[in-house]
């Protein structure tokens, strides 16, 4: 068998990962490695640890032990022990920067990382407009180009061409997402569907490395599904973002992700590609929560094995 | 059934006007009520010649207000399923068009009106000096009005429920009374003196900043009621320590004749090289009270225009993103410790502007002037106009500050209530039903609509305040 993509070009990865909640063991000592410019998918059933791996990767949660090992571009192996015993979040060299994700507060890992998240109850800013939306999303390179606000206040003429190509990049997504005629309408105003996309597309605005979906397709009717499912798959093929992201509707994961990885009760029992994933006795067993012969035949009959 | 289908064909069917229920209801009030009142207000205690307590029956008065209850109970009850039934039919209700043109076109009609203000009172009362009340009272209307902006970055845009704002106001006109008294008097710094203002103008606007930093830090991490309670505190802290440093702050005496601002260095006297013999008119201290009022008419303007302009630029965008979703803000890598600290920290400049001015042209200040009855003031100015709404702040500083001033003199209201009324009496009870009869009528403040930062297309359509966030801190 060859060697999969993500053992050799990889974009993240997770490493002995533990999170503990007082005696909860959220999390077990969870290892996997995500690819650059896959689409990797974690399931597993209610309560396995989904949403915690998450925000353990974007710095909402301090992990209790493991390594998060973020890479942008190809930098040398070599790098990661000085890394490690050192005592700074990243370090870099000529092909590349490694970062340590536990080592970043969540605006960092989103800053500096690049790493962009959506959540599982969407969080977008409701009172303001669906291009505003997009344009907070790009607040760290606006702050810059508005001089720490100094240029802006006076109205400098490189300030307002940085905002203007910010809305023009937003203007774009909103075509991508086909939003442009709601583009002055509140967020908040949106139909679900359309919320779902407008938070990957103000994630994507970001510039992201690594773009983290929590359960992107909950709540989508299969319509609004095959357009999410459109949308990523776009994003796929620019080759400039890698996707994780959490998943209960089997149809999206089978479809469009690359790899899989299945946790249950925070630990991984299944790691591999779709199809691998979906044969394995084990995934069947544990993760669909079947108990005999029968309802496993059920189960297969439903995911159509 | 034809009657099912248009249930407006038959009254009975109307779901929210049902008069029983609303009577039923208003009796349930006037019960309640006669048992509050019943011995609050149905006897009173009399002595009589024989020093005995005696109590005599106020029938006529408790039923008057019993009467008063029913009835008000009853009309609230119809007018809220009235407008329940209004609000069904015509989902989309939306703040007045007028009043969206109107804040369009607010920031150069007020300032236009702002300026020709003093000139209409001096032509419409012929002289200077009998126009001094109004143009007094047009300089006490501007300072609330700019400490409404300032506070409005804070709480309107950021989110964060501010208690102690007065600290800064505090803060401002202290490093003003301080540094002017103190400065002038060290030897070779005595050609300062006309200038003591215009130096210490900025100078109060960045220690208040500062101090807006320093109070920002500890409480980043509250939220919502631990916020506003420690702020509140820090209000406290700031006029007790001004109340208790006597060395310093002169204690609760105060610090008095503070240097009075000049015309950029000639000053308001009648002396040879002042402002009136230095353009040839007649000395009249009215002279000044018109120049103080234009300073901050000039001040509002300055912070008026920032404020507009903050707003529009990324550290704006981020504030108002802060006050939706805090969290969501840090998954998109905005540093809110960083973006917290500047809406404190610019919000506390404008009260440092504020009190500086205050400052200027009070003479005097104690710390009496920074007490939480300000703060609470200025808060109310903020959410009666509508959190994060410019001109919403003006309105409310009409009715809040200009509303009280306007009923000590409104003899009108002795029509009402006879020739004994007192109307400064009973000013901040009608003050208190207007209050909390806006809020009834417009729980959001009287403009709850939101202007969007930056549009796609042409026109500019304001965001509906059910999908504005408040903040929780």
């Amino acid at each position: 068998m060859q060697v999969p993509l993500w053992e050799h070009d990889t974009i993240l990865s997770v490493e002995r990962l533990t999170m503990r909640f007082g005696g909860l063991i959220a999390i077990n000592e969870l290892s996997f490695k995500a690819a650059r410019g896959h689409i990797t998918a974690v399931i597993g059933p209610n309560g396995a640890g989904k949403t915690t791996v998450f925000n353990c990767i974007t710095g909402f949660y301090k992990p209790t032990e493991g390594r998060l090992v973020l890479y942008h571009g190809k930098p040398g192996s070599d790098l990661l022990t000085p890394l490690t015993d050192g005592a700074t979040p990243d370090i870099s060299d000529q092909q590349g920067r490694v970062f340590l994700l536990e080592r970043l507060p969540d605006y960092l890992v989103a800053q500096k990382a690049r790493v962009a998240r959506t959540f599982q109850n969407i969080r977008l800013f409701s009172g303001m407009t669906v291009l505003e939306n997009l344009l907070v999303a790009q607040h760290n390179h606006l702050m810059r180009a508005s001089g720490w606000t100094l240029k802006g206040i006076l109205g400098l003429k490189s300030y307002r061409q940085a905002e203007a190509a910010a809305i023009a990049k937003a203007r774009q997504w909103l075509e991508r997402i086909h939003l442009t005629a709601r583009a002055d309408d509140a967020a908040g105003a949106l139909p679900y569907g359309d919320q779902r996309r407008l938070e990957i597309a103000r994630a994507m605005c970001s510039d992201p490395q690594l773009l983290c979906l929590d359960e992107p397709a909950a709540g989508l009717n299969p319509k609004e599904s095959g357009e999410l499912n459109a949308l990523l798959r776009g994003i796929r093929a620019e080759g400039l973002t890698s996707i994780l992201l959490i998943e209960h509707d089997m149809s999206v994961v089978m479809e469009i992700s690359d790899h899989v990885v299945v946790l249950d009760y925070g630990t991984k029992i299944s790691d591999g590609t779709p199809d691998f994933v979906r044969n394995d006795p084990k995934v069947i067993a544990a993760y669909l929560g079947a108990e005999d012969e029968g309802e496993v035949k059920a189960i297969e009959a439903e995911v159509g094995v | 059934m034809a009657t099912m289908q248009s249930p407006a064909a038959d009254p009975a069917m109307k779901p929210g006007l049902d008069y029983g229920a609303a009577f039923k209801d208003a009796c349930l009030a006037g019960i309640i009520a006669f048992l509050i009142f019943g011995l609050l207000l149905g006897y009173e205690t009399q002595q009589t010649l024989t020093n005995q307590i005696i109590l005599v029956p106020r029938t006529m008065l408790l039923a008057g207000v019993v009467a008063i209850v029913v009835i008000g109970r009853f009309l609230i009850n119809l007018w809220s399923a009235h407008r329940a039934q209004t609000l069904k039919t015509a989902p989309t209700k939306t703040t007045n068009p007028l009043l969206l043109k109107l804040e369009a076109q607010a920031g150069p009609a007020f300032l236009i009106a702002a300026v020709l203000f003093p000139a209409i009172v001096i032509i419409a009362n012929g002289e200077l000096q009998s126009s001094r009340y109004l143009v007094d009272l047009g300089i006490l209307l501007l300072t609330y009005v700019m400490l409404g902006w300032g506070l409005n970055v804070v709480v309107g845009l950021a989110g964060l429920l501010d208690l102690g704002y007065v600290a800064f106001y505090a803060v401002g006109a202290y490093t003003y009374a301080l540094l002017a008294t103190t400065l002038v008097k060290l030897p070779g710094l005595e050609w300062l003196a006309p200038w003591m203002f215009w130096i210490c103008l900025p100078v109060s606007g960045l220690l208040a900043a500062l101090w807006g930093v320093i109070l920002g830090f500890p409480v980043l991490r509250l939220r919502g009621d631990y916020l506003a309670i420690v702020t509140l505190a820090f209000g406290e802290i700031i006029r007790l320590v001004l109340i208790n440093w006597v060395d310093v702050t002169n204690g609760g005496a105060g610090i008095s004749s503070i240097p009075r601002p000049t015309f950029f260095g000639l000053p308001f006297s009648a002396a040879d090289n002042g402002f009136a013999a230095t353009f040839g008119i007649t000395f009249d201290p009215m002279h000044r009270i018109i120049f103080l009022y234009y300073v901050i008419v000039a001040l509002a303007a300055v912070t008026f225009i920032v404020t507009l302009r903050l707003r529009r630029l990324p550290i704006g965008r981020a504030w108002e993103a802060l006050r939706e979703d805090e969290i969501a803000c840090r998954s998109l890598g905005i540093n809110t410790t960083n973006t917290k600290l500047t809406a404190f920290s610019i919000g506390a400049m404008f009260g440092g502007f504020a009190g500086c001015f205050f400052a200027a042209r009070q003479g005097f200040i104690s710390p009496e002037s920074f007490v939480f009855m300000e703060s609470a003031i200025i808060l109310a100015i903020v959410v009666l106009g509508g959190l994060g709404s410019m001109l919403g702040v003006i309105i409310a500083t009409m009715v809040l500050i200009g509303g009280p001033e306007m009923l000590r003199n409104v003899e009108s209201l002795r029509l009402v209530f006879g020739s004994d009324f007192d109307p400064t009496k009973y000013r901040m009870l009608i003050l208190g039903i207007g209050m909390v009869l806006i809020m009834i009528w417009k729980p959001r403040g009287l403009i709850s609509t939101r202007e969007p930062t930056v549009t796609l297309g042409k026109k500019a359509q304001a965001i509906s305040g059910d999908f504005v966030k408040e903040g929780h801190g």
